[in-house]
């Protein structure tokens, strides 16, 4: 009788210590989600700055000046068109 | 002596001392029954939520406003977090150093921070939409009341170039102008909230529920075509400081599915930074100013007596002595010409002959072609402030004002009526309503309003206007056939017809199978022209030849031998 109780008993404090731990994991863990969560809203975030600069720098506007002023480049004149006829691709 | 005989054992206690006990006793557990039945049955919910709030939150989860794209995906409408500032007076007492490096930051002078902290109210806002990086600066100096709070603010990286069409959104992000306004249920988002527990030190341990997931707004993808919006609000820009006009704008329209693929007015304004914003800024003419059209409504006329058959292509109109008098009020003519054909007249912009025309049909049909080519009527395109234009009806038209409205005039129309309105003829006959968001399938054919046939033949003539002897040379695109129509129109002041005027070009390219409407318009030209052929027509011809090769459009017109010197210079570029 005196064994089963103590089996009973180691088996109730084991339960409690695993309750225990993994809880805290589970804190843990929780606390990791939390983190990659807000990670996650930090790199949206960064995402729309960047979309942001990025139409800033593809501008229209600022294409055409770097295009005329840094690169000396400008529009054909007519006659400098040609037009090309690409054949249908063969299969 | 015996234990047992102690003479103290042997005085019984009163029974009724043991009865007393025990009652007692039994009241005492009767009462702490009652007790507890009374906090878990009657008083349970409340004593739980006093509970819960130790150590549960509800936290909000804010939502982003969704973009708006153009056509190829780029970007002209964002929403990026921002914070603002504010503070508890009550709490912010700042020593006058620390007031100083916060007005610093912040970009104010001190005595106004000082002003705002010195308010009564519980909270007030210190500067609102400011960078997050300045805002983590304003942080770190750890000053007592101050507090920041994540918002999101709008950037429009295309600024005053798209200024009309997208509009803006207020400080809560509310749309409050143009595809902001019109797409506000797309592009809102829903915020959610979320239930935690916080332990004693402030962090998140757990994850209670759900109670509203936050949704992200969606995306707008519009049709407009932003190498060809800035292509066009650049030429109009030129051509209104080139002639000192008041205003003007420019709509651009896809032929093949009634896309908008561009649309500027000017004046206009940055939408990143609207201080000292004035209203004429603000309007978006092409849609909510309406004007009289002029010469560029002849087509429609000449369509209609094509149509019923009481003319043709080469009819002969009289239009000699190059005047026309109406119950004693008369028309004239910018030259005399005399005898003309219904195409010529379109060509030359003889408003005698129109005149002629319309008058030969009844007032009815003219009136019911008007309006099944949307004048009158707004386009419903969302926008605020959207007008119909004036077409007044049938009945109480008088011969004189049926004559003058067979050349554009008694009639009012807004800048993308009029475009919308020349798809029939850039269309076989047929008329497509406007989008201005992209579409995966394009309606195939709209109503029909005229007969193909029709349609092709006013597109002929309107391609002779063009070429020399027509109004206007000037909208020619090399390589291209083109096909279009001026207007020069008197404005109304006061009731009755000033000396100032609005020049119009309505057209369209390439002719043999028409890809893109451009219509331009400027308000009060003054530096001498103000011939719709001489000030509108050029602003046309740039941001077609532009688009057309943007758009990779085969030219239609029969090439120009090139020159040897030519030739060769297309080699070194090679």
């Amino acid at each position: 009788m005196i064994r089963l109780n103590l089996f009973l008993v180691l088996l109730a404090v084991a339960s409690a210590v695993g309750t225990v731990t993994s809880n805290h994991r589970a804190r843990k863990m929780f606390a990791e989600i939390e983190h990659e969560q807000s990670r996650m809203r930090d790199l949206e975030v960064e995402w729309g700055q960047l979309q942001l600069e990025q139409s800033t720098l593809a501008s229209h506007a600022r294409v055409e000046k770097v295009a005329r002023e840094k690169l000396h480049m400008k529009a054909p004149a007519a006659g400098q068109v040609m037009t090309i006829e690409i054949e249908p691709a063969q299969h | 002596m015996k234990f047992s005989h102690s003479p103290v054992l042997s005085q019984a206690l009163p029974a009724w001392r043991a009865r007393l006990l025990l009652a007692g006793l039994l009241g005492g557990f009767a009462t702490l029954v009652g007790w507890s039945l009374y906090l878990q049955g009657f008083n349970s919910s409340f004593l739980q939520e006093k509970g819960a709030a130790r150590y549960s939150r509800v936290i909000e989860m804010s939502a982003t406003r969704g973009r708006i794209l153009d056509r190829h995906g780029d970007v002209l409408a964002v929403s990026t977090p921002v914070k603002s500032i504010w503070a508890i007076p009550e709490d912010a007492k700042l020593q006058p150093a620390q007031a100083r490096a916060l007005a610093k930051l912040l970009e104010i002078d001190v005595r106004e921070l000082n002003h705002k902290l010195a308010t009564e109210r519980e909270f007030v806002y210190l500067k609102r939409q400011i960078p997050p990086d300045v805002a983590e600066k304003v942080a770190a100096l750890d000053l007592p009341g101050i507090h920041d709070q994540r918002e999101y603010r709008r950037y429009y990286p295309a600024g005053d170039l798209t200024a009309h069409v997208l509009g803006f959104t207020g400080a809560e992000d509310v749309g409050q102008e143009g595809v902001e306004l019109a797409f506000q249920h797309i592009l809102a988002g829903k915020p959610g909230s979320r239930r935690v527990i916080k332990d004693r030190r402030g962090q998140i341990v757990e994850d209670v529920e759900s109670i509203k997931s936050p949704q992200d707004g969606k995306d707008v993808v519009l049709a407009l075509d932003s190498k060809i919006q800035y292509l066009a609000y650049t030429s109009l820009r030129q051509a209104i400081t080139a002639n000192k006009a008041k205003a003007g704008g420019i709509v651009v329209l896809d032929a093949k599915t009634g896309e908008v693929l561009a649309l500027v007015n000017m004046p206009t304004y940055n939408p990143n930074n609207r201080v000292r914003l004035v209203g004429a800024q603000l309007r978006n003419r092409a849609l909510t100013d309406t004007y009289e059209p002029g010469s560029t409504m002849k087509p429609f006329t000449a369509a209609l007596a094509l149509e019923k058959g009481k003319y043709r292509f080469d009819t002969l109109i009289q239009t000699a002595p190059g005047y026309l008098t109406i119950d004693g009020r008369t028309i004239h003519d910018a030259e005399k010409h005399g005898l003309l054909t219904v195409a010529q007249v379109i060509q030359k912009s003889s408003n005698v002959g129109a005149a002629k025309m319309a008058l030969s049909m009844p007032r009815e049909e003219m009136w019911s072609m008007f309006d099944s080519l949307g004048f009158g009527s707004p386009l419903k395109l969302g926008f605020p402030g959207e007008v119909g234009g004036r077409l007044r009806p049938a009945k109480s038209w008088r011969p004189i004002e049926q004559a003058t409205m067979a050349y554009g005039h008694g009639i009012s129309v807004t800048l993308i009526q009029l475009a919308h309105a020349y798809l029939v003829f850039a269309r076989d006959g047929d008329l497509v309503p406007l989008s201005l968001t992209k579409m995966d399938t394009p309606p195939l054919t709209g109503k029909q309003v005229f007969s193909a046939q029709t349609a092709h033949e006013v597109r002929a003539m309107l391609e002779l206007a063009v070429l020399p002897g027509g109004t206007a040379p000037k909208a020619r695109v090399a390589g291209y056939r083109v096909a279009g129509k001026t207007g020069t129109a008197h404005k109304i002041e006061g009731g009755r017809y000033a000396n100032k005027y609005v020049a119009s070009f309505v057209g369209f390219a390439p002719a043999s199978d028409p890809r893109l409407v451009i219509a331009v318009m400027i308000d009060e030209p003054s530096a001498g022209v103000y011939y719709g052929g001489d000030v509108a027509a050029p602003v046309f011809s740039q941001v077609m030849a532009g688009s057309l090769r943007g758009l990779g459009v085969e030219p239609d017109a029969q090439q120009q031998q090139p020159g040897a010197g030519d030739a060769e210079a297309a080699k070194e570029s090679m």
